[in-house]
């Protein structure tokens, strides 16, 4: 078994921060989705921001885990949105016909923050994530 | 077409379908295809090589620079299986149509990034799909 690289999850105040700058192979990509996962619930994120412009190509196994990522997120109660897709990456998922359903995006990290849920007063903006274990 | 270079990659995992869009980019900027060509094309190779893995587990992309009658360049794949083939080809090319769990906009949509597509493949037999990007005239 070959170990899978894995894309690093930064947690930025109440946002998840993920900045994909490999072209990703299929078990990066489902890792990815696992991590994320795992990362929203641990961390209670309100907002997950994907910068994609390191990518170069979206191909429909691609963007359907963008898709299932940001189902996954809504689920667990976090917005997902996508920023910095390259245009010709957007040309090329018209003409494939991908739509990403449910996939919010923004030109640039600064709109896409905008986009997301602010952090609430009595959510700690910080990262002392482990500051209250359990309820 | 006169094939100027010929370069094969077997397909048997995730990781050799990102090994065959990307040598099919390189070879593409070798011919000074302009960027939003070479992304599609690599993008349609990453489709069909994912149908190999998916379907018929390994298989071969091999990937050629040719020139038309006219001078004219391209970079020609055909990407090959001896897998269970496709029975009914016209649904296949359909989309959203699947019968492996995506999202069936693989053969469609890899047609449409390309400027000539063709697809041999019978139940048993295997599936061979040959696709041509033209540099524009």
């Amino acid at each position: 078994m070959d170990r899978v690289n894995r894309i690093p999850i930064l947690k930025l105040g109440h946002l998840l921060l993920v900045s994909i700058q490999v072209d990703m192979h299929d078990r990066m990509a489902l890792a990815l989705q696992e991590d994320l996962a795992e990362r929203i619930a641990e961390t209670g994120a309100r907002g997950v921001l994907i910068d994609i412009s390191g990518l170069e190509f979206i191909d429909s196994f691609i963007g359907r885990m963008l898709s299932d990522i940001a189902g996954i997120a809504r689920v667990l109660d976090a917005d997902t949105v996508v920023v910095g897709m390259r245009p010709v990456v957007a040309i090329t998922l018209v003409d494939l016909g991908l739509t990403l359903p449910g996939v919010r995006t923004a030109l640039t990290v600064e709109r896409g923050m905008a986009m997301l849920p602010a952090p609430t007063v009595d959510e700690d903006p910080g990262d002392e994530e482990a500051e209250t274990a359990g309820p | 077409m006169a094939p100027d270079a010929v370069e094969r990659i077997a397909i048997e995992s995730d990781a050799d379908v990102v090994t065959a869009r990307q040598r099919a980019r390189a070879l593409a900027v070798t011919l000074d295809m302009p960027s939003t060509d070479q992304t599609l094309l690599a993008t349609a190779i990453s489709e069909i090589a994912r149908n190999i893995t998916t379907y018929a587990k390994r298989g071969e992309v091999c990937i050629e620079l040719v020139r038309d009658a006219n001078g004219r360049r391209g970079v020609k794949v055909v990407a090959r299986d001896h897998g269970p083939g496709i029975a009914d080809l016209e649904r296949a090319l359909t989309d959203g149509y699947t019968t492996g769990g995506g999202l069936g906009l693989g053969l469609p949509g890899a047609r449409r990034l390309v400027d000539e597509f063709d697809i041999q493949t019978a139940p048993g037999e295997g599936t061979t799909v040959t696709l041509v990007k033209w540099t524009r005239g």
